[in-house]
């Protein structure tokens, strides 16, 4: 017996369409309070999703919004409402289904606040901004269920947990709300459950078939893959060739830069005009509309494309994904490799390209845990507290609030069920007076209390704090657009990249290698131009560290004797390695040091992830200084560490007394560009510094200081403040990594391997070719500012 | 002292590290754009509550360079509070601290843009002042003048740090308030006043000159800032 009901069985019966056992089941469970829904790609989660709500508002619905879909990417929310038009309109059901995100026009919100749809279709930020309207309780009043899409992407961000604010805050307007929550392939559903649920109620969890395994390979190419870099345009050849014998072919790159190279490279090799695409965060959005269109309806052979694509738009006919770049992680590569075939129960195909020579043996790696089905994960924090201070100053918006039920309502949330009154409190104070120990504002503070209710001194802010919802920090971008009245709009670029810039120079945007004409009322105006080596756009793109788990396997995979399972010329490299100096093992530490191009270097191989061997470079450094060994800068990436400076490190092992890093963590918090980093992103977030908005800027940086000014005060008069714990605790996990630096020492046990060489080795070459470098504040570099300044005055004849 | 000695108009300066300028035959410290009371103005006006210390800041490091020189002149030369408001919004810690720099000192107020009217925070208050061959005032537009007004910065070696501009003709100062941002040197607002040759002179743990750049160096230092 279908469980369908009669008015949308006949539909499904007419395509031959019988539901899976776990869309059955969410029908069944459709009463449930919470439920994840863990299923692999393919296997028609959307549409579990929405089937109770189908089944809920029947052919002819009376109004009001009943259903609330929220996904972590606008294209996804547009790609829904076309999916979902089609059972809608062919079992011939009344529902309005309308998408609303930050690519929404105004009037159309507008209209959509008066006149909600029955589905409405949006993301975390636009929720957010929804709840911060003093109508969001008439829109929300008879809301039913809420759909979580890629929920295990968003718990991996601070959208998340503001997600998880908003969900509390619409339970308390729609009591009887229920909770959905679609995942791809996780390494702990009840971790993810426990996020989700609105506490202290139940969230169960529904595990669908996870489907054949994937058949996966690397793809083997004529030319080696460089020693440094990505973009794996070595591969351009092999991959055209795929492309050609496939229907379609999804290319994945880890960063946009590397995406916008390889399309460029992809195109000139293209003999065959073959359509192709690229798709990516920074493109505009007609741009990226276009290129979903195209893919949508078929047209194109392949599509390359960067983490924007990494969620569950459904591509129809795509029937490969190419991997570009190591995956860093194993259940992302997985996750990944769900987007070839979205026929369920039929194996998806997949195939790496290596973009480096240590690239190739993290991507064997990575195809080794696959195939043993290891999921890496590492557990999450309780719920970040500049975002609770965001989400109480949008309370705040939306109009008076009692503390006691804010608390309330807060702990309901997955995330912060653990929180304490007096954290929530701190926060609270921070929102209202600025939470500083010496010196409140009284006078004008932001919120206050007023017949036991909290609310804006001022009601104008109101509009400040809408325009500063959102838990993503960009760096300042500057749109792109062709010169010309009308010009069309490419995208947009960092705005340090802008900087550099000269008339004249060209770089690719958007496929297309265009040349710099001048910056027009804040946009970047360009023209079409065939030249030669264009540089490439910086585009600020999320840095994963690789996990613990592959790097494990790497480590391992190095104490072999010999690699059949490697590319011959990844095999020599690593046996040229362990004959000149030697290779990491996972219980010793090795640290070659080695003059090079007139400085000194040191290159420590900790395989504990890009953002612990950050740090560790920071400590070091640091303990260098104070060794007077004038440390001038260092480089790190998920493997190893490179410092150069000006003196000779002889004996490294003193340098890495856990005590004294430990300790050096402490003193060096107080002043690195990482936490400075930090403290402006959860500054912006928590609401103690306004974003930049286009527009609003003014010509010049004459009334702008730098946020780091900000924190060195707080540093000094006030260093319990809120923020500055907040920033601590951010960058302990986040950033700093400290606790990788902490799995590394205990598994060296104070084993190092110090290794002196005459020359760069073959491990430690590719590293000078990384982007990335931190240069270090200190004697060494106050010594070459002199220097630089004393040769730049006597080259002007001053001296 | 780590400062940067000079002779302008024919007379013997010193750039300090901090930012002020001395003159040590006239016992005369010179500081410009202190904007006191920055934070205050910002929360009035239902801004943001930035840390209310910048004013601490500030005072601490003027003390600082007061004691080191045994200066018995102080000139500031303009925008030394945020606004007229803040001037009276002072917190009294502050006030008496301002009043205790000030006591037994020859005191000027130069007037800037964010404060045109004279305080209540006593010593004199002039448009400008004339000093031997000097004159002082808070944005530049004559000959051997001193002011202040524009916030210059420049980068060096990767680094961007406020510092003084100097030719033949004028001096401007850098900011010496603890939340204040800064132009370029090589924005056309400061080219066009500054003559070829002219000298950056600048600030941080030592004084370093260097020719003015005049163009914007090929690749930027990062810097992270807001507008207020």
């Amino acid at each position: 017996m279908s469980p369908l009901p009669p008015f949308l069985a006949p539909y499904f019966h007419a395509r031959g369409w019988t539901l899976h056992p776990h869309q059955e089941e969410m029908l069944a469970r459709a009463a449930e309070p919470a439920l994840l829904l863990v299923a692999p790609t393919g296997g028609g989660k959307t549409l579990a999703g929405f089937l109770p709500t189908l089944a809920e508002l029947g052919p002819a619905p009376g109004p009001g919004l009943h259903t609330l879909y929220i996904s972590p990417l606008k294209a996804l929310a547009a790609d829904i409402r076309r999916n979902l038009r089609a059972p809608i309109e062919g079992a011939g059901l009344a529902i309005r289904v309308e998408d609303r995100t930050g690519d929404t026009g105004s009037h159309v919100r507008r209209r959509q606040r008066a006149d909600p749809p029955h589905i409405l279709l949006t993301t975390p930020e636009s929720l957010a901004l929804l709840l911060s309207y003093e109508d969001a309780p008439r829109i929300f009043a008879g809301l039913q269920r809420v759909i979580v899409d890629e929920i295990h992407a968003l718990a991996e961000s601070k959208r998340g947990d503001q997600l998880m604010l908003c969900l509390a805050r619409l339970q308390r307007l729609a009591p009887g709300l229920r909770r959905v929550g679609l995942s791809a392939t996780v390494e702990d559903p009840p971790a993810l459950a426990r996020f989700l649920a609105a506490h202290p109620g139940p969230c169960r969890v529904l595990m669908a078939d996870p489907g054949p395994d994937p058949d996966i390979a690397m793809l083997e190419t004529e030319a080696p893959p460089p020693w440094a870099g990505g973009g794996g345009r070595h591969a351009i050849p092999e991959g055209l060739a795929e492309i050609r014998r496939h229907r379609t072919t999804l290319v994945f790159h880890n960063t946009r830069a590397q995406a916008e190279l390889f399309f460029h490279a992809l195109w000139l090799a293209n003999e065959d005009d073959l359509p192709i695409g690229i798709h990516h965060g920074s493109l505009s959005r007609e741009q990226r509309e276009r290129v979903e269109a195209a893919m949508v309806s078929g047209e194109l052979r392949a599509i390359v494309c960067t983490g924007s694509l990494d969620l569950g738009i459904d591509w129809g006919d795509g029937d490969l994904v190419i991997q570009v770049g190591a995956p860093k992680n194993v259940k992302r590569l997985v996750q990944r490799i769900g987007r070839a075939n979205h026929r369920y129960n039929a194996p998806s195909k997949a195939l790496l390209v290596p973009a480096n020579r240590f690239e190739v043996v993290e991507c064997l790696a990575a195809l080794e845990a696959v195939r043993d089905h290891a999921l890496d994960g590492e557990p999450r924090g309780p719920g970040p507290r500049d975002v609770l201070c965001q989400h109480i100053l949008v309370a705040a918006a939306a109009g008076p609030f009692a503390a006691d039920a804010l608390y309330e309502e807060v702990t309901s949330a997955g995330p912060y069920a653990a929180l304490s009154r007096a954290d929530f409190d701190a926060c609270l104070d921070f929102v209202a007076t600025g939470g500083y120990a010496l010196r409140a504002y009284d006078r004008w503070q932001r919120i206050r209390l007023r017949d036991g209710l909290w609310q804006l001194r001022d009601p104008r802010t109101a509009q400040v704090i809408r325009m500063n919802i959102g838990t993503i920090i960009d760096t300042e971008v500057l749109k792109v657009r062709m010169r010309g009245r009308g010009g069309t709009p490419l995208g947009e670029i960092e705005e340090g990249f802008a900087a550099t810039l000269t008339p004249g120079d060209t770089f690719l945007m958007a496929g297309q290698v265009v040349r710099y004409e001048g910056l027009h009322e804040m946009t970047v105006e360009v023209t079409r131009n065939p030249g030669r080596d264009p540089r490439v756009a910086t585009f600020n793109g999320t840095k994963f560290a690789t996990s613990t788990l592959l790097t494990h396997r790497i480590l391992e995979m190095f104490q072999q004797s010999g690699w059949p399972g490697l590319p011959r010329h990844t095999a020599d490299w690593l046996a040229l390695q362990r004959e000149v100096s030697r290779l990491p093992e996972a219980d010793r530490l090795l640290v070659e040091s080695f003059p090079h191009d007139g400085r000194e270097h040191l290159c420590i191989y900790g395989f504990a992830g890009r953002n612990a061997q950050q740090t560790l470079g920071l400590l070091l450094t640091k303990r260098m200084e104070e060794e007077r060994l004038s440390p001038l800068g260092f480089v790190a990436t998920d493997y190893a560490t490179l410092i150069w400076g000006l003196e000779a490190v002889t004996d490294p092992a003193p340098l890495f007394e856990p005590d004294r890093l430990r300790e050096g963590l402490e003193g060096w918090l107080a002043g690195n560009a990482v936490m400075k980093r930090t403290f402006r992103n959860s500054a912006i977030i928590a609401g103690l510094i306004e974003r930049t908005h286009m527009g609003r800027r003014r010509t010049g940086k004459q009334a702008t200081f730098s946020s780091d000014i900000l924190y060195d005060t707080l540093m000094r008069h006030d260093p319990g403040h809120l923020l500055l714990r907040i920033t601590r605790e951010e960058a302990e996990r986040g950033l700093v990594d400290f606790g990788r630096i902490e799995e590394m020492l205990a598994r060296t046990h104070g084993h190092i391997d110090a290794v002196r060489l005459a020359r760069v080795t073959p491990l430690a070459a590719p590293l000078f070719l990384e982007m990335g470098r931190v240069p270090v504040e200190g004697a060494g570099r106050q010594r070459l500012m002199e220097e630089q300044a004393a040769a730049l005055m006597a080259a002007a004849g001053l001296g | 002292m780590n400062g940067h000695a000079f002779f302008f108009a024919g007379v013997r300066l010193t750039a300090l590290p901090s930012g002020a300028l001395w003159w040590p035959a006239e016992r005369l410290l010179c500081v410009s754009d202190l904007h006191l009371g920055k934070a205050e103005r910002l929360a009035r006006r239902g801004g943001t509550l930035l840390p209310p210390y910048e004013t601490q800041a500030t005072l601490a490091r003027l003390e600082a360079d007061l004691e080191a020189t045994a200066a018995e002149r102080v000139l500031c030369l303009g925008d030394s509070f945020d606004d007229g408001a803040a001037a009276d919004g002072l917190a009294e810690p502050e006030r008496l601290w301002l009043r205790r720099l000030m006591a037994g000192r020859d005191w000027i107020w130069i007037l800037g843009n964010h404060d045109p009217a004279p305080t209540a925070c006593g010593g004199s208050h002039r448009a400008t002042a004339v000093l031997g061959p000097l004159t002082f005032r808070h944005i530049a537009e004559g000959e051997a003048e001193v002011s202040g007004h524009y916030h210059p910065k420049c980068a060096l070696a990767g680094r961007a740090r406020p510092c003084f501009l100097l030719d033949g003709r004028r001096l401007i100062l850098p900011a010496y308030g603890a939340y204040t941002g800064g132009l370029w040197c090589h924005d056309p607002a400061l080219v066009a006043l500054m003559q070829p040759g002219a000298l950056a002179i600048l600030t941080g743990a030592k004084a370093i000159p260097l020719p003015m750049p005049r163009r914007a160096p090929q690749t930027r230092p990062r810097s992270s800032s807001f507008a207020r």
